[in-house]
């Protein structure tokens, strides 16, 4: 099992993911300000007042139980959702006075079921906005061969493919694949991987990291599920009733220090484990080293998290950490693993964490 | 990753059918052969007996022949005609999300097809007049329900997120319906078209009460003058007729049903 690491930075480079052929657009910068949405006959706003600012490159995190307008404030940004009231720009275009199609060409969309259209190839799929753009033939052709391979998918075998004839995993990559086609600065996507199971969706994940480490591309990802927020995000806002944010910060933060009751809650028991999974070993005070004990080792690229599995298993007693050459270069327990998260911190943590 | 790739491969390999196959398998084989043995034994049989001037004057190629092409003309523009006003009504109601609308057009279709067709088709000659025009009408009340109600299915049923996710891609609501509705519910207005088609044949044959040719010429006069070799011979070659349609059909539904789906 690859360990749960924050972010792409420390994962080891894909290098079977080819070069891109053309430099990427990097993301852009979204503003919402003031984005309201009342359904006509009812009395409640779905989402109210909901501002937010992301940086170019961000990926941001929705996360919160289903109906609390995430998906409906995604969907206003590409104005799958009409907002009632309020503007959001992107790199200070203002989007509700553009041609909504011309503006979704430039916003990649990846849903849960995926919706890849059953009576198309998988190449004809890809190829769907830069059709709708009028990219040339051979430009097209050239970029679904090269995407395929981005998401690790052999061109040769799957151009000519019917969605059907792939499996769940390999239908979301394509679903990927096909949002990442005409090269968007901006991505929105809606639990993308919830409907996979969870070894697969663990695969994605990693591979999405990767991926976006290299196009570094703003991202909005509604999910219901914590852990992949916490695993994924740059920033996570912790949503309740009518999208209001509960809390808007990095991972780590909103795990050491919960705004309030509501967003303690959303975390959950075992605070303390999801943040160690955050934290690198090499972030500790290592200790002097100690003789190598085979699988009870923790490497110097693994989390904290690992470090206590190993602990667990070695009964309390200090285990080594290796180099990248192999040799020990410390050791690690239970004590400098406490350090490591700040003494101040985690009885609060998990005080918040007790129903 | 190309080991994942091989063994997501295995799992898909099960389901990738070979379709070429399937337009020449036995099944397809079948009907044709049935009808043409039908149609030779039928030979066989009239030539067996002694015909006598009344039998004569139908049971000759010439006779059979040209009641066969009305008859065929007829249901031929009777089904293209229903699928130029069903198939564009389907699409119409289907962006219509008001009930009232849908009921209003479903009760009057459902008229056409649930008044028996003879009667219909007597009541529009005695209000108009009688020939070819009167009974296509006819025809056309008969059979439109299975077109437009299979039209307006085939769009409903299409799964939302395909829609959804057409648009999130910049897709124009036109673009939407030709490049992903209509593909998608092409096998189900076919279905409904090849219905259409073999009601036609049927209904056809009561085109001769208002005096527009058909095979029913012979189903009919065969009845009135008691000659069982020119009744049997109107009514073996429609039903081979419907059977040959129905075939064919068959055939256009797979040939043109979208890949992959």
């Amino acid at each position: 099992m690859p360990p749960l690491l924050p972010s792409a930075a420390l994962q080891p480079q894909g290098d079977s993911v080819s070069e891109q052929s053309t430099h990427p657009a990097a993301g852009a910068r979204i503003i919402l300000k003031d984005i309201t949405k009342v359904y006509p006959g009812q009395q409640a706003p779905a989402v109210e007042s909901f501002s937010m600012d992301i940086a170019p490159g961000e990926l941001i995190m929705f996360v919160g139980p289903s109906g609390c307008g995430k998906t409906t404030t995604m969907k206003m940004i590409n104005r799958i959702i009409e907002p009632s009231s309020g503007s959001i720009t992107i790199d200070g275009e203002d989007v509700l006075s553009l041609n909504p199609n011309e503006l979704r060409r430039r916003i990649g969309y990846v849903i849960q079921q995926i919706g890849l259209f059953p009576h198309m190839t998988i190449a004809e799929n890809i190829a769907i906005v830069p059709k709708l753009l009028g990219w040339s033939k051979k430009r097209t052709h050239d970029r679904v061969e090269e995407l395929l391979a981005v998401v690790e998918l052999d061109p040769k075998m799957f151009a000519s493919r019917y969605p059907r004839q792939l499996s769940g995993g390999q239908q979301q990559r394509v679903g990927v694949a096909r949002a990442l086609a005409a090269d968007p600065p901006v991505m929105l996507m809606d639990e993308p991987f919830g409907a996979t199971d969870p070894i697969t969706r663990e695969k994605l994940q990693s591979e999405f990291l990767r991926l976006q480490e290299k196009l570094s591309k703003t991202i909005v990802f509604v999910t219901h599920d914590f852990d992949e927020a916490v695993r994924m995000g740059d920033r996570i806002a912790v949503l309740s009733e009518r999208s209001q944010i509960e809390q808007f910060d990095t991972p780590a933060n909103i795990l050491a220090n919960p705004a309030n009751a509501y967003v303690s809650q959303f975390v959950g028991r075992g605070a303390a484990l999801k943040r160690l999974g955050l934290i690198p070993v090499t972030q500790a005070d290592l200790g002097p080293a100690v003789a190598s004990r085979g699988i009870l080792d923790v490497r110097v690229g693994d989390s904290l998290r690992n470090a206590l599995d190993s602990l667990v298993l070695s009964g309390g007693s200090p285990v080594a950490v290796l180099g990248h050459d192999g040799r020990a270069v410390g050791s690690i327990d239970i004590e400098r693993i406490a350090a490591a998260l700040g003494g101040d911190v985690l009885p609060e943590s998990l005080a918040g964490a007790r129903p | 990753m190309s080991v994942q790739a091989s063994r997501d491969l295995a799992t898909a390999f099960g389901t990738a059918s070979n379709r070429r196959g399937r337009y020449f398998s036995f099944k397809r084989l079948g009907t044709p052969v049935v009808i043409v043995l039908v149609l030779l034994a039928l030979l066989g049989w009239l030539s067996s007996l002694t015909l006598d001037s009344i039998e004569l004057r139908t049971l000759n190629w010439t006779y059979v022949g040209e009641r066969t092409a009305e008859h065929l003309k007829l249901t031929v523009i009777a089904s293209a005609i229903i699928a130029l006003i069903a198939i564009p009504a389907g699409i119409i109601l289907s962006r219509v999300n008001s009930k009232a609308v849908h009921v209003v057009v479903f009760s009057i279709a459902n008229i056409g097809q649930s008044t028996p067709a003879i009667g219909l088709v007597i009541l529009l000659a005695i209000m108009w007049e009688t020939g070819f025009k009167v009974a296509l009408i006819g025809l056309v009340a008969y059979s439109v329900l299975p077109v437009l109600r299979n039209t307006l299915v085939g769009l409903q049923q299409i799964d939302p997120s395909l829609t959804e996710s057409a648009r999130g891609m910049g897709m124009t609501p036109l673009q939407v319906l030709f490049r992903i509705e209509l593909p998608l519910a092409v096998p189900v207005i076919i279905a409904g078209l090849r219905t259409a088609l073999v009601f036609c044949v049927g209904v056809a044959t009561v085109a001769t009460f208002i005096n527009a040719g058909g095979l029913g010429d012979m189903i009919v006069n065969g009845l009135k003058l008691q000659r069982w070799p020119v009744l049997i011979t109107g009514a073996v070659v429609v039903s081979c007729i419907a059977l040959a349609i129905d075939w064919l059909a068959g055939l256009a539904e797979d040939f043109i049903k979208p890949k992959g789906i």
